[in-house]
């Protein structure tokens, strides 16, 4: 009960940075919504149904690339129009491409996830016609102001937070959470647990790319980068910090590296061996995570 | 394609494919003993070619440099072991993965560090830069000619070694159930830094032996990392055959997408696994029931 009053609580007080008026705020919270987006849909994944993808920022970056895509070539810029394609796209690559590695199980799920993300990032990379390794400029943002797109991405946070709660309350979240436990035993009670794990893998790779497509709203550009492996695995930490097998958790520890990176990279140059030594720590000394600490050992 | 240009790319492609394997070898055995998928592994064969580059900027001799610079590695591979491996042993792939990333990330930052980005070449030792005429019109530089000759005679090696000794006996035995064999009183600990530092030490040299061939330059790790990872899906993770196989698969499947495909040069080498996937899940060679 506390929790929600706390989660409530924030997500008020972010929404009321937009009163402010104030840019900064806006593109840094923005941002950091935005990864809170992107961790708790990959929870459902790694932390509700054990997969651990590595394919999370190709289906964010997809489409963000479909909104560069549908703006430049075709003159669509609409969000009624643009929200639910690039959505789409997104969804329907998450099919793909988890309806292939979901064949593969254990490491080789998260083998042939990398494998895929990386072919998707070469694809972009090495195109000139998809903008090389220097990305592609959003023509016409689908909203104008940067305070419509915080306010949109703030009630996406909100409603993703809400859907993915309600997704795991009802008995396919239930039904998901077994799986995780035990795969052999639900198939043996008769569930086609491939087919439940797909699913997970389209809803989260559809969520992955409205984060996507918020980002290239935010910012009206896109790059190969943000496609490659290593933004998936900075997701991964993300949820690790927070504490997978819990939505507010990997929300907080979104916010939280949002922070960390910020003031991080004012310190050093090398900013990277910061975050580096914190993986290293958050795997070493807090496999719970943040929400661990809260928890305290009350589950095991 | 003439037939001698066929011919040429069928012998990149095998030598590029055996570069491989000395690569995913390492990565196959890691998992297939230790049980740790390891991401770093892409960032020894990077360190590695730094290591060729700078020792032969110093030495003024290849040669030189690898022979100083594989002993390095061969620490390296203990070091790392002994200081992040060793604590993943028991925990689950969510672990490895991240923690494993995390030295990806401390290794990339070491590398900015020490040697800059610039993209460095290195020179062939001269008794090897000549060429080798292959049918009537091309030709096939003799240090892709060394590399493969190497790499055949490292495999074979490796083939021999954990067949026929001793040490890979409890090699095998270690990987088919670790508890018993340290029941049974043998120092399993010990066995694993020595898989994991020579499969470091494999990895290194396979990015000394092709600094010359592909320049040196930052994310030559990620990748040979990724692509290495394939090879182990097409194979069957754990199998030294199926990484053999799946080498020379991704190698010469590589090779003729650049030809064939140069828009997509690397779509050849995920269409294969996939068509892998759809067969055998497993991959060629893997274990026929799920393991760990």
């Amino acid at each position: 009960m506390r929790r929600r009053a706390v989660l409530a609580v924030l997500a008020v007080g972010l929404g009321a940075v937009a009163l402010s008026g104030d840019r900064f705020w806006m593109q840094f919270l923005g941002k950091a919504m935005i990864g809170c987006i992107l961790a708790m849909s990959l929870d459902l994944l790694v932390g509700f149904s054990g997969l651990v993808s590595l394919a999370h920022s190709a289906f964010f970056g997809l489409a963000a690339y479909a909104l560069a895509g549908l703006t430049n070539q075709l003159g669509l810029v609409s969000p009624l129009l643009t929200l639910p394609l690039c959505v789409l796209a997104a969804g329907s690559a998450a099919l793909v491409i988890g309806w292939l590695s979901l064949r593969a199980t254990g490491v080789y799920f998260i083998m042939v996830t990398l494998a895929f993300t990386q072919m998707l990032f070469y694809l972009f990379n090495d195109s000139p016609a998809l903008g090389g390794s220097d990305g592609l400029y959003v023509a016409q943002r689908p909203v104008d102001s940067r305070l419509a797109a915080y306010a949109a991405i703030w009630a996406a946070t909100i409603l993703v937070y809400l859907l993915l709660a309600r997704i795991l309350r009802a008995p396919y979240g239930r039904t998901l959470e077994g799986i995780r436990d035990n795969e052999q035993r639900m198939r043996s009670l008769g569930y086609a647990t491939r087919r439940y794990k797909l699913v997970a893998f389209v809803i989260a790779g559809a969520l992955a790319g409205l984060a996507g497509y918020l980002d290239a709203t935010l910012y009206g550009f896109v790059n190969p980068a943000q496609l490659g492996w290593r933004q998936s695995g900075l997701v991964l930490v993300t949820v690790l910090l927070g504490g997978k097998g819990t939505l507010y958790g990997p929300a907080l520890g979104a916010l939280l590296l949002a922070f960390i990176e910020h003031y991080g990279e004012s310190v050093t140059e090398h900013w990277n061996a910061l975050i580096a030594a914190l993986v290293i720590a958050v795997v070493l000394f807090l496999p719970r995570g943040l929400a661990g600490l809260v928890q305290g050992s009350a589950r095991g | 394609m003439s037939l001698s240009l066929f011919a040429l790319q069928l012998v990149n492609g095998v030598e590029y494919g055996l570069l491989l394997f000395l690569v995913a070898s390492g990565l196959t055995l890691v998992f297939g003993v230790l049980g740790v998928l390891n991401f770093a592994h892409g960032s020894f064969y990077m360190l590695g070619a730094y290591l060729a580059w700078w020792l032969s900027e110093r030495t003024g001799s290849l040669a030189l440099a690898i022979l100083v610079g594989l002993p390095a590695m061969v620490l390296i591979g203990l070091l790392v072991e002994r200081l992040a491996i060793a604590r993943l042993y028991r925990r689950d792939h969510l672990s490895q993965v991240l923690l494993t990333y995390g030295l990806v990330l401390l290794f990339n930052e070491l590398q900015r560090a020490l040697w800059g980005n610039d993209v460095h070449g290195v020179a062939t030792p001269r008794a090897l830069s000549f060429t080798v005429p292959l049918g009537e019109a091309q030709t096939w530089p003799a240090w892709r000619a060394f590399t493969a000759l190497c790499c055949i005679a490292l495999a074979a090696a490796m083939r021999q070694l954990i067949l026929k000794t001793r040490f890979g006996m409890r090699v095998r035995a270690g990987a088919s159930n670790a508890e018993m064999v340290e029941a049974l009183g043998i120092d399993v600990r010990r066995v694993f830094s020595v898989v994991f530092s020579a499969g470091t030490a494999l990895a290194g040299l396979a990015g000394m032996l092709a600094a010359p061939l592909t320049t040196v330059y930052p994310g030559m790790g990620e990748s040979i990392l990724v692509l290495s990872f394939v090879v182990v899906v097409i194979g069957g993770i754990g199998s030294i055959k199926g990484a053999f196989l799946g080498a020379l698969l991704v190698g010469i499947a590589d090779t003729f997408g650049k030809v064939l495909l140069p828009g997509f040069a690397s779509a050849m080498v995920y269409a294969v696994m996939a068509a892998v996937l759809l067969w055998r899940p497993r991959g060629l060679l893997g274990p026929a029931f799920e393991g760990r």
